[in-house]
């Protein structure tokens, strides 16, 4: 079986997953995510070496339309719900420490 | 006296037929919904939006167009309410999560530009789990949803909302969609007819999507030939969809009466165990008896991996969901928390935005994922999804549909189960068809000790929707009349 998730190991996944824990819940979550885990071991103990794996329930392959122009979002409708705008294009904080 | 037995409405076919007759005006049938929205909405909460105006506004056009000679569509005049994951032009799709604050999609999904074209009404936008994350609507930003049958339990979820609709007579019919059992669930808990179609079969454009390989939208109704009605409406191949089926829709209505003689009725050894409770596995087996009275030949089989179905969904939904929520970081849409950088406005906004499950479900997906873990849980997961299909194709070999219990138990209260993996275990019945990619649904079959509805589930192979749906009508026929069933 797998090592047992740890608050180290939640604190991480929250991390890459930018989600922002306190320590209690950090510690809530990983006992609860501990125990979904622990109920998969029965997934785990499985040989399944000879078994190849399903991404996708019903398997098409290629799946391609014609290649002709169509009509698309207008940019000032797929602008009208950003947070910011300017100039035509979506605004945010300053990325990489540079000044904006 | 209950919201459900205040609520009792007129079926989808009825209404359909007499509006395109000119025999009613669709105006005066939802004056009649909305008059029941009025009564009952405040206790129940089915809805995160009504659109009254859009609706009296629809309903006089179809009015005008009848007046004019023209038909309509199969919907005519009939009220329907679609799940708030469903994108709806002009109107907000909240996802019943704070991250969307303020989103007014720019489109349509596919499934809501069929059911207007079809002539349906549109009455409001229903509450669900945040992202369709759970069994019981009580984790929607806005507040729970309460069951109409009994207003102490929950509707069962996450399709809470569109069920407590349809079971409250708010409107005729409604839209869900069904990852894990997100429609059959409350379906089964407020005692409505509720579908997942093949995966494929209808369009996922404009759904929200929580777990793509899984997720399907499809029909809340009163009755089973509501339920066929709106599906073939919705139903049929999408090129903005890449994961449609290119393919004729099986026809339903039009063999709904064909009846069950001769048919091969296998009721699955794994789902009618352990973790049951007798009383549902009593109508069960009441309802695997109606069949075979109606002339189906019923016999026990094995589907051993559908054991393993909870472990294998709890490992593929939250990793697809991980990258899925991805796309909600304060840029484009919804919630922005302000902060001085791009990556710390993301997570501030994130953490602001999203509820509890939400978070669990992130973090256990992008664990399952993460380097060093992938192969044990999300490889192994895969894998065991060909299982679920080896056993479920052995199973169709000689069977023409399965059966089974919805749910292990009938609703329970609001409130009652606070640990995750309990609330999980509402599911084990329901997710084994979603990882094969089958079609199910789920019928009315009379009660629990409680009183409560009791809900039995016909399953079938891909395309196999007309002989489920015949299975579902002779079901519905033999079913113990109860109380509140809008007949």
């Amino acid at each position: 079986m797998s090592t047992r998730i740890t608050s180290d190991d939640v604190a991480h996944v929250a991390q890459l997953a930018r989600l922002e824990l306190d320590p209690a819940q950090v510690e809530l979550f990983t006992g609860q995510l501990a125990a979904i885990l622990e109920h998969a071991e029965d997934v785990e103990a499985l040989d399944l070496a000879d078994v190849a794996p399903t991404s996708h329930p019903y398997p098409l392959v290629n799946v391609l339309r014609p290649d002709e122009v169509g009509a698309t979002l207008p940019n000032a409708e797929a602008l009208a719900a950003a947070p910011q705008a300017e100039g035509g294009r979506f605004r945010v904080p300053t990325i990489l420490g540079e000044a904006p | 006296m209950s919201a459900a037995e205040a609520g009792s409405a007129d079926t989808a076919v009825r209404i359909a037929a007499a509006v395109r007759a000119g025999e009613r005006s669709a105006v005066d049938v939802l004056e009649a919904h909305l008059a029941r929205i009025d009564g009952g909405e405040a206790e129940v909460h089915a809805f995160n939006t009504v659109t009254v105006d859009a609706a009296r506004a629809a309903a006089a056009a179809i009015d005008e167009r009848v007046a004019a000679g023209e038909d309509p569509g199969p919907l005519a005049g009939v009220p329907i309410a679609i799940k708030d994951n469903l994108c709806t032009r002009g109107v907000a799709t909240t996802c019943s999560s704070k991250i969307l604050e303020g989103w007014v999609p720019p489109y349509d999904a596919t499934v809501v530009e069929r059911v207007w074209a079809s002539g349906a009404v549109p009455v409001g936008k229903t509450n669900l789990d945040e992202f369709a994350m759970g069994s019981s609507t009580e984790n929607s930003a806005f507040g729970p949803t309460r069951n109409p049958r009994d207003l102490t339990k929950v509707p069962g979820g996450s399709s809470g909302g569109s069920a407590a609709a349809v079971a409250g007579g708010f409107s005729a019919i409604s839209l869900g969609s069904d990852t894990g059992g997100s429609i059959r669930q409350p379906a089964a808990f407020c005692g409505v007819v509720g579908v997942k179609p093949t995966y494929g079969l209808v369009s996922r454009y404009g759904l929200v999507a929580f777990a793509s390989s899984l997720d399907q939208v499809g029909p809340f109704a009163t009755t089973v030939a509501d339920a066929a009605l709106l599906l073939e409406a919705i139903a049929g191949h999408d090129p903005a969809d890449a994961t449609s089926i290119p393919q004729e829709a099986p026809k339903l209505v039009e063999h709904l009466d064909d009846g069950v003689a001769g048919l091969r009725v296998g009721v699955v050894t794994e789902l009618t165990g352990e973790g049951i409770s007798p009383d549902v596995l009593a109508r069960v087996r009441e309802a695997a008896d109606a069949l075979a009275a109606a002339g189906a030949t019923v016999e026990e089989v094995s589907v051993p991996a559908v054991a393993y179905g909870l472990s294998a969904y709890y490992l593929i939904a939250p990793a697809e969901a991980s990258s899925n929520l991805a796309r909600f970081d304060g840029v484009r849409y919804g919630l922005r928390v302000d902060a001085p950088t791009t990556n710390e406005m993301m997570v501030a906004s994130r953490t602001a935005g999203f509820g509890d499950e939400v978070k669990r479900r992130i973090m256990l997906g992008t664990y399952a994922l993460s380097a060093g873990y992938y192969d044990a849980f999300y490889g192994q997961a895969q894998k065991v999804r060909t299982l679920i299909c080896r056993d479920f194709d052995a199973a169709y070999e000689r069977f023409d549909v399965l059966l089974s219990p919805t749910t292990p138990t009938t609703a329970f209260d609001l409130g009652a189960i606070a640990d995750p993996l309990t609330m999980y275990l509402n599911d084990i019945c329901t997710i084994p068809t979603n990882l094969a990619g089958h079609p199910a649904m789920s019928v009315p079959f009379g009660t629990g000790q409680d009183g409560l509805p009791v809900g039995v589930q016909v399953l079938a192979p891909a395309l196999g929707e007309q002989a489920m749906f015949r299975t579902a009508a002779a079901l519905e026929a033999a079913a113990p009349r109860t109380t509140g069933a809008s007949k």
